[in-house]
């Protein structure tokens, strides 16, 4: 799966994309692909403010728990009811119709410490390599 | 033994449907005797409150049928009684069976936890030599048998610090915790009201020493050892990691899980523990059940007696024996009335089978597990070196070249007529193998335990997918556990279809 | 020893196959100065026979012989011989959690079952695979209200299980959990004028038990309307679970948490029993303790898994809905095949009996002149009486006759000094509560 170069990214595999001050975050391909299958996604409900490499919530496979950081620091105006019911959803489309929350930023600059998709992109292929050594 | 014995045949399994599918109105497996008062009226008696219809959808069959349907489901089923049982930490040994009978007498079954106490003398007698045995073995001052299972035990032996604590003015904030240690340990320092931080193991899977030293501050309350731990290895340092606590105030805690190793060795007591529990469905043979009922009892050094939960048990002139809940500094309770008495019951019939004898246990389980360890050494990968007592944990390294990984190998093991070793843990070695016969395997079983693991390493090399779609000899094979967490279904409801539902 | 499978030439072979010369090799990494080097000095070795011989002369110092009259959260029932037929089958008693599902469905179907059939008593959604008891089910149903409300004061009913209550003050103490009771009222149940008004919207929840620990059946709908009124939930205790056969069950509370030691557990002086903790669909992920759900297999066939687990210590650890990981399998496939065996009649008409039993007793007891029931709501098998004087002195002299006397309150609630909580099950026959009241009548009789 290609990562979409306009996002950003976490070392903590989190994407954000950011339109009008509004940032769309969810897990990258390679995040769904570590955990497996997906079962249960935990979200804050809107209004719940979250901070730059804290914790927002969770994603459950049958036997883990990930905690999902935010990548920047705001106030979340939505979280993706979809996944309720479709946490499979995760697995197939982490990129797009599986986003997490849309969250108002706080402090826009902040996105210059996160990668963008080239730096995620190498930074991953380290992973797999280290996990394959 | 025939030179081509095999471990495991097949042979018919019967299928068998939820109780409910079977039932049908106005058949029943239990009379009672003729009511002999005066029927009341319970729609006028309990008004309101009168459950005129009964309980829906509540199933009605014979005795027969009762039985039948059980005796089914319990086919399905391995166990001890079938053959070895290697979970590690879990010390799945023998449940003699005498121990059951007693434990069912008229007159031990059948007491009130709130008859008069002249009328419990033999319970409480149980309780008194069961409590000065465990002493004996554990070296301790003191003990509750309180606690129903080995995480609440936990749960009183960190209650047991706070209180100690807090009367020293300050009750701390902080317990540490090995990375590989069980999950009930940290779940239960965060009910105790405890911030959880986690220490990493050195090279050798063991407390890194120099590293602790750092990390005990005045924040901390206690270390939780595991000793033995979860890879079977015994803590040769820990006096010193006890000196190392009680220097800043803090206190040494011993999860006892592992006590099948150290019986009649050695004694937690002397090696600087100041509480611990015990697990008498492991280490002392009282039946797991599929899953309890348990036992956790703690024993404690002088320093933390006046704070055991109550009632505690004292004996007065005489020799009369008496539950007193009249404690000024206890805990108070963490269950009611005085522990799983029925468990008690049992390991106490377990301990007097052996007398000072239960050494020979601790030997024979720590001989098989350092037998199968020599004999697997070069075929499955052995993370840490260092000698191991009543357990030892492989990994799947090797074989998870060919994609087999420890999950598959336990699968596979079923085919071969054992219950798998326990996988995925301790979490320190990924993809572990985490083996524990315990004593109450025989040469033959072990022998028949290792040519099976060969066995399956063989496959692994040579035809990977027959161990990674294994099992293949059960009546159900690996199932969808993905589904189930996704649209969990959690009971039967009647459905109109609800004669297709079988199988 | 009869219980280790080795010769002593088995043993020096695979001595010889690890390479070691002595046993104490072994225990090489036990230091010298931790070696205990000399015998444990435990009673034993004893033979079977002299096992039995031990615990039934430990069984004839206790009550054998002696007609009961205690309830308070522990109930003689009859049980069919069938139940400890199955449950002493090795393959269910000497099996581990069903962690491994294709060799444990028997141990993992039942489960559904037993969670199956606590759903149906309660008239709630979802049930536990068992918690230790009563009082930790209670506790922690308490927990996961406040997990699920984010609330921090927690109002228990005075006339909730004294022991309950206390375990509950145990656990609460160091989660930063306020514990505040709420008095009774003259009829028995809980003060809902008192509770109106200590309730506010910080309270995560409500505890009542019913039938209550002075036997009276608390009006569940009532207090569910209280509670949901500034969101906070009810969570129902039950130590009594036979009432469930004749009571309404609570289907308002938000929480059961159920004792089902009635359900063909002996009273074995205080345990093993068995927890429940039933609730509604939307909660299960803030469940303590484990779960069996329903699955299939790679042929599509229908099987049974443990699901939802990362809620469980092994997985989530510091973060977990509970510490609890071994509960009490065995006394739930007891509880199990007692209720199968009962079926919906036997269990309607058990309870009967025991509504009978109990309401034949009262009325023997009050033709007896100083005697008084002392709460007007109604009650199932149990109900409490207050006497001329103190129930101590009374419950001594029924000793003499054989007779175990009621429960005495006064200790747990100082203002009912004089007054008795007796219990009639099926079990008490009417020539055993003719004498009872006969004895009373007696004891009273005599001078101070």
């Amino acid at each position: 799966m290609t990562y979409p170069p306009s996002y950003r990214y976490t070392q903590q595999h989190e994407w954000i994309d950011v339109k009008d001050g509004l940032g769309t975050i969810g897990i990258t391909d390679y995040a769904q692909h570590e955990l497996g299958d997906v079962v249960f996604v935990e979200l804050p409900k809107p209004g719940t403010k979250i901070q730059v490499g804290k914790s927002f919530g969770t994603v459950e496979s049958v036997k883990a728990v990930s905690e999902i950081y935010a990548p920047v620091s705001g106030e979340v105006v939505e979280a993706n009811a979809e996944l309720e019911a479709t946490p499979e959803k995760l697995n197939s489309d982490p990129h797009n119709s599986a986003w997490l929350i849309r969250v108002k930023l706080a402090d826009p600059a902040e996105l210059a410490k996160l990668m963008d998709a080239k730096a995620y992109e190498a930074y991953i292929s380290e992973k797999n390599k280290e996990a394959s050594a | 033994m025939s030179e081509h014995f095999k471990k495991a045949s097949q042979h018919v399994s019967q299928n068998e449907r939820l109780i409910f599918e079977i039932s049908s109105p106005g058949k029943r497996a239990f009379e009672l005797p003729p009511l002999d008062v005066p029927a009341a009226d319970a729609a006028r008696v309990l008004g309101r409150y009168h459950r005129h219809e009964g309980v829906s959808d509540f199933p009605e069959v014979s005795e027969i049928e009762v039985l039948r349907h059980f005796t089914r489901l319990s086919t399905w089923n391995y166990a001890i009684d079938l053959g070895m049982y290697p979970l590690g930490s879990c010390t799945m040994k023998y449940n003699p069976r005498v121990n059951e009978l007693v434990a069912r007498l008229d007159g031990i079954a059948t007491e009130h936890p709130y008859q008069p106490q002249e009328l419990s003398q033999g319970c409480l007698k149980i309780i008194k030599l069961l409590e000065d045995c465990l002493l004996e073995i554990t070296g301790m001052d003191s003990i509750t048998l309180q606690p129903a299972a080995g995480a609440q035990g936990e749960l009183t032996g960190l209650l047991l610090i706070r209180a100690y604590l807090q009367k020293q003015g300050n009750p701390r904030k902080k317990v540490l915790i090995p990375d590989s240690a069980h999950g009930t340990n940290p779940a239960t320092a965060v009910i105790a009201g405890y911030q959880v931080e986690n220490i990493k193991s050195e090279s050798h899977g063991q407390i890194d020493v120099e590293k602790l030293r750092d990390l005990v501050t005045e924040d901390v309350a206690a270390l939780m050892i595991t000793n033995p731990s979860t890879l079977g290895i015994f803590e040769p340092r820990i006096a010193e990691i006890a000196d190392i606590l009680h220097r800043k105030g803090a206190l040494l805690y011993m999860d006892g899980a592992n006590m099948n190793a150290l019986t009649g060795i050695t004694r937690p007591g002397v090696m600087g523990v100041d509480v611990m529990h015990l697990n008498l469905h492991k280490t002392f043979s009282t039946p797991h059940g599929g899953g309890g009922p348990g036992a956790g009892p703690v024993a404690m050094k002088r320093i933390l007696e006046p704070f055991r939960p109550t009632p505690v048990l004292i004996e007065k002139d005489g020799g009369r024996l008496l539950l007193d809940a009249n404690r000024r500094e206890s805990i108070g309770r963490v269950k009611a009335f005085a522990g799983n008495f029925g468990v008690l019951v049992r390991a106490l019939a377990y301990i007097l089978a052996y007398g000072p004898g239960i050494r020979q246990a601790t030997e024979d389980a720590v001989l098989n597990a350092t037998y199968i360890r020599k004999n697997l050494e070069g075929v499955f990968e052995l993370p840490y070196s260092l000698p191991s007592m009543h357990e030892v944990v492989f990994s799947d390294a090797r074989q998870k070249q060919n994609g087999v990984n420890t999950m598959d190998i336990a699968k596979r093991l079923i085919d071969y007529g054992f219950h798998p070793y326990t996988t995925a843990f301790p979490l320190i070695v990924p993809g572990a193998l985490m083996i524990e016969p315990t004593e109450s395997e025989s040469k033959e079983e072990c022998d028949l335990f290792i040519d099976a693991m060969k066995s399956i390493a063989q496959e692994a090399a040579t035809n990977p997918q027959l161990v990674k779609t294994a099992p293949h000899t059960t009546r159900v094979g690996r199932l969808d556990e993905v589904g189930a967490a996704r649209k969990p279904i959690l009971r039967w409801k009647q459905t109109p279809a609800r004669s297709e539902a079988a199988d | 020893m009869r219980y280790l499978p080795k010769s002593p030439a088995e043993r020096k072979q695979m001595l010889a196959v690890v390479g070691g010369k002595s046993i104490d090799e072994l225990f090489s990494s036990v230091p010298e100065q931790y070696r205990l080097n000399k015998a444990l000095n435990l009673p034993g070795p004893l033979s079977e026979a002299e096992i039995i011989q031990y615990f039934k002369a430990r069984a004839a110092e206790n009550s054998l012989g002696y007609t009961s009259f205690l309830g308070a959260g522990v109930y003689n029932h009859l049980r069919s011989v069938i139940t400890d037929t199955i449950i002493q089958r090795g393959e269910f008693l000497t099996s581990y959690t069903p962690y491994q599902a294709e060799i444990t469905q028997g141990t993992l179907q039942s489960i559904f079952e037993f969670q199956t059939l606590m759903c149906q008593l309660t008239a709630q959604e979802v049930a536990n695979a068992s918690m230790y008891d009563g009082s930790t089910a209670a506790t922690e149903a308490v927990l996961m209200a406040e997990r699920l409300t984010s609330r921090r004061r927690v109002l228990v009913a005075r006339s909730v299980h004294p022991e309950y209550r206390a375990v509950l003050k145990t656990y609460a103490k160091n989660s930063g959990l306020s514990v505040e009771e709420v008095p009774m009222s003259a009829d028995g149940t809980v003060d809902t004028k008192a509770l109106q008004s200590s309730l506010k919207e910080d309270v995560a929840a409500v505890l009542v038990q019913s039938p209550n620990f002075l036997g009276v059946i608390e009006p569940i709908p009532d207090v569910a309307n209280i509670a949901h009124k500034v969101g906070a939930l009810l969570v129902a205790t039950i130590t009594e679970a036979v009432s469930l056969g004749l009571v309404n069950a609570p289907a308002e509370a938000d929480i059961v948490a159920m004792e089902g030691q009635s359900f063909g557990l002996a009273p074995s002086y205080g345990g093993p029993y068995v927890g429940v903790i039933a609730s509604r669909e939307k909660f299960v992920r803030q469940m303590p303790g484990r779960l069996v759900g329903q699955t299939t297999d790679s042929n599509g066939r229908r099987g049974f898994v443990l699901t939802l687990a990362t809620r469980e210590q092994h997985i989530r650890r510091e973060k977990a809905t509970s510490n609890i990981c071994t509960n009490q399998a065995l006394c739930a496939l007891a509880a199990t095949v007692h209720l199968c065996l009962l079926g919906k009649e036997g269990l309607r008409e058990m309870a009967h009996q025991n509504l009978s039993k109990a309401r034949f007793a009262l009325a023997e007891l009050e033709k007896i002149p100083g005697v008084r029931r002392a709460f007007d709501a109604p009650f199932f098998n149990e109900f409490t009486v207050e006497l001329p004087r103190s129930v101590k002195l009374v419950n001594a002299q029924l000793l003499r006759e054989k007779i175990i006397g009621p429960f005495v309150l006064g200790t747990a609630y100082p203002e009912l000094t004089k007054h008795a909580l007796v219990c009639v099950t099926e079990t008490i026959t009417r020539v055993e509560i003719e004498h009872f009241a006969s004895a009373l009548r007696s004891a009273l009789e005599q001078p101070v």
